[in-house]
């Protein structure tokens, strides 16, 4: 601290600005998160159907989500739909990040078509997606071929796969979009002086690109993880949990709970396990990655 | 870094609205219940004591728009005020606003668990001997709709939607086949249609609640609906009733004589992929609300005048249900809120008793296509545009000595949605009827 105020002194531009302009921010995430996730773990101990007065159950409440087989069920799913998900999108999100970054002309045309999905309505998505996939009148009737059309969103074994597709292709183009502005912030010195010393495209990628995409692989994998852990509103308009709840994600237990079940208490304590997960699995991807302390990696240049 | 700032407001808001969104709903209402006997609708100062309503959006509500607009014109110090809203936003808002004390004057509901669930809770009025003579002019299974352990606490307001079997009329001519009869007939013609390449049953498994209206059915043909009025009743192992097993097993035997097709898990409801096979002419049949009916003449106007057919559902051989059973909608219904305050109750009840089902509605539903279950207008429907298919809903309406509420609305909500997952269990053949009972018993 006194070291910053003493650097402070000579720039006057490291300690920033002063805390008050936090204020307004800091009320308006107490207000609306802070209070409410309260009162969601208050609920997570009540037994409320939405209408008589919420009645204190104490552990009761945990005890039934936790033995719901429905519910841990969705766990189960959840923990493949997440790791499923971060399998399929951050590889691809990285390369075509890298192809995007290039500064021929057709690239940039295509970062611009790549970029679209991202723009549209999760739930424009789901519908167009249902429709497609619709296996009477969608894409098979279309190009008239049978091996499109399975039963896509009907068979539980597949149900969970081309909804993970699905929500890729809307979230890859983000992804893309970090890699290819962290591609283009690398110093083009690097690859000059490996060209020198007689490295090939491959060798460049493997010790410059990843090297120096170190913080953009993270935060993107954070937001990734994060992501995919409470993804909702697409999944929701595509197969609403089932087929038979294949795809009945935490996410939509809780609100189907709540909002369907009207059992506030059980959709409260999913609701909690969420947040908790959530914020372990954020806290742990910046701790192990070290990016809190965020070193510079272009030292020298 | 401003880029992963945009990454952060992209994909962070639609994952952070689903469980925010939850928590702050929650924690509103919370509140909201904690300040019940604060401020009620009826002492807003804008509302100034009036009486309001929340409608629904499409379908028959503009009539009962325009029908509280008569109204209000000529009770301008009784008016009612309307606000129109999507289904589902509905029956979101509706639970909350009720549970809150914060309910609007007439409570719009589906019958069934919810209505019990207000009444149960006081949060609605006994309309008994409240509505003019409104009850004696309505259709005695639809008005048993709107009540509770005997007590009347709902009048219907829209329309009847009876379950009806709607096939192609072309491709039974084609393939030289009769319409079934009974369930064996079914199988039969199931077989037949298949070795022909066309679907026999279009089904739209992916919304699930079309798969009720054939558990329904099956149950109401094989043991009546003193099979699942025990259910409601609350009676342990109520499930265990034969009728149940029989029905899933049947169910599962249609599934498995590919009665359905493979793919009716994908075919979702919501854009009418399953009708649209029927007119199309790639299924055969499709069991469906009667209010399939308008959708195929908006889609298919020339299907619907030459080619549309529709009967009753097949009966089951040595079943003890009556075959002029029918299960489906009866109606929505309208229910009066405890919170509102007298004058609020009073000009609510004054239009119930004066304005629903006057000549003026009755008239604008029969034009729209629609059947209002009000006694002595089988004339008028007759004489309509779609004269037809009315006068068959009505008759199969007025002469149901059942009309079997939708299973989902009819059951508390938990019950409700644990019935449709597992129900679509079973049509994916995931679990067997016997899991099907258990399952559904330890939900009782």
């Amino acid at each position: 601290m006194a070291r910053a105020t003493q650097r402070s002194e000579v720039s006057g531009r490291t300690a920033g600005p002063p805390f008050v302009m936090a204020v307004p921010a800091l009320v308006f995430f107490a207000v609306f998160a802070l209070v409410p996730l309260g009162g969601v773990v208050v609920l997570s101990f009540m037994e409320w159907d939405g209408l008589a007065s919420p009645q204190w159950a104490g552990l009761a409440k945990w005890e039934q989500t936790l033995a719901d087989p429905v519910t841990r069920r969705a766990m189960w799913l959840t923990f493949v739909f997440t790791t499923v998900s971060y399998l399929f999108q951050a590889p691809v999100a990285l390369l075509l990040g890298v192809f995007m970054a290039g500064s021929q002309r057709y690239r940039a045309l295509l970062s611009v078509l790549y970029f679209l999905p991202l723009i549209f309505s999760a739930a424009a998505v789901g519908i167009t997606f249902q429709s497609l996939l619709d296996p009477n009148f969608g894409l098979s009737r279309a190009f008239n071929s049978d091996l499109l059309g399975q039963n896509w969103l009907g068979n539980p074994d597949l149900a969970l796969f081309v909804v993970v597709f699905v929500v890729a292709w809307c979230f890859v183009p983000l992804h893309s979009l970090l890699y290819q502005a962290g591609v283009r912030q690398i110093p083009a010195a690097l690859y000059e002086a490996a060209t020198l010393d007689g490295a090939g495209r491959l060798a460049q990628f493997a010790h410059i690109t990843l090297p120096q995409l170190r913080y953009t692989i993270i935060t993107s994998s954070t937001l990734m993880l994060v992501g995919s852990l409470t993804y909702f509103d697409l999944i929701f308009v595509l197969t609403g949990g089932g087929p038979g709840g294949a795809t009945r994600i935490l996410p939509l237990d809780m609100y189907l709970n709540g909002f369907r079940s009207y059992d506030m208490g059980q959709a409260s304590a999913v609701a909690v396990i969420l947040v908790v997960v959530g914020l372990a699995l954020g806290l742990m991807l910046n701790r192990l990655s070290g990016a809190s302390k965020m070193e510079s990696q272009q030292e020298g240049l | 870094m401003s880029h992963i700032d945009i990454g952060k407001i992209c994909e962070g808001t639609a994952s952070r609205r689903s469980f925010l969104g939850i928590s702050a709903a929650s924690a509103l209402t919370l509140g909201l219940t904690a300040c019940e006997g604060g401020t009620q609708p009826g002492e807003d100062p804008d509302g100034a004591g009036s009486a309001n309503v929340w409608i629904l959006t499409g379908g028959m509500w503009p009539v009962i728009s325009d029908s509280v607009s008569r109204w209000n014109e000529e009770n301008p110090d009784q008016a009612i005020s309307v606000e129109e809203f999507e289904n589902d936003a509905y029956k979101e808002r509706i639970r909350t606003a009720v549970g809150a004390g914060q309910a609007p004057t007439l409570v719009l509901s589906w019958g069934g668990g919810t209505l019990a669930d207000y009444a149960n809770n006081d949060q609605i009025i006994d309309l008994s001997g409240a509505t003019g003579d409104l009850e004696e002019r309505l259709l005695p299974s639809v008005a048993l709709n709107g009540q509770v352990n005997g007590t009347t606490y709902a009048v219907p307001v829209n329309d009847v939607q009876p379950v009806v079997l709607f096939y192609n009329r072309d491709l039974f001519a084609e393939h030289g086949l009769e319409v079934p009869e009974t369930y064996e007939d079914m199988l039969a013609v199931s077989d037949e249609f298949q070795r022909h390449d066309v679907l026999p049953f279009a089904l739209a498994g992916a919304s699930v609640w079309p798969e009720l209206k054939w558990i329904q059915y099956l149950t109401d043909r094989i043991g009546g609906p003193e099979a699942f009025q025990a259910v409601l009743d609350g009676e342990p192992d109520a499930w265990s009733h034969p009728a149940f097993m029989a029905a899933t097993t049947r169910i599962q035997e249609l599934v498995e004589a590919g009665a359905f097709g493979d793919n009716y898990a994908s075919v979702a409801a919501d854009q009418n992929a399953d009708l649209a096979l029927v007119h199309t002419g790639r299924a055969a049949m499709v069991l469906w609300l009667s209010s399939a009916y308008a959708t195929f003449r908006n889609d298919a106007p020339e299907f619907t005048e030459t080619s549309l057919g529709w009967t009753t559902f097949p009966t089951v051989d040595g079943g003890e249900g009556d075959a002029g059973n029918i299960v489906g909608n009866p109606a929505n219904v309208f229910s009066v809120s405890a919170a509102a305050s007298e004058r609020e109750q009073n000009a609510a009840l004054g239009w119930i008793g004066e304005r629903l089902y006057d000549d003026t509605q009755i008239e604008e539903m029969i034009a729209a296509g629609a059947v209002p279950p009000v006694q002595g207008i089988a004339d008028r429907l007759a004489e309509s545009e779609n004269g037809e298919f009315l006068s068959y809903s009505y008759d199969l309406a007025s002469a149901a000595p059942h009309f079997q509420l939708s299973w989902d609305q009819a059951l508390a909500p938990g019950p409700a949605q644990e019935l449709l997952t597992n129900l679509s269990q079973v049509f994916l053949m995931q679990i067997t009827p016997e899991q099907f009972v258990d399952n559904m018993n330890a939900t009782l």
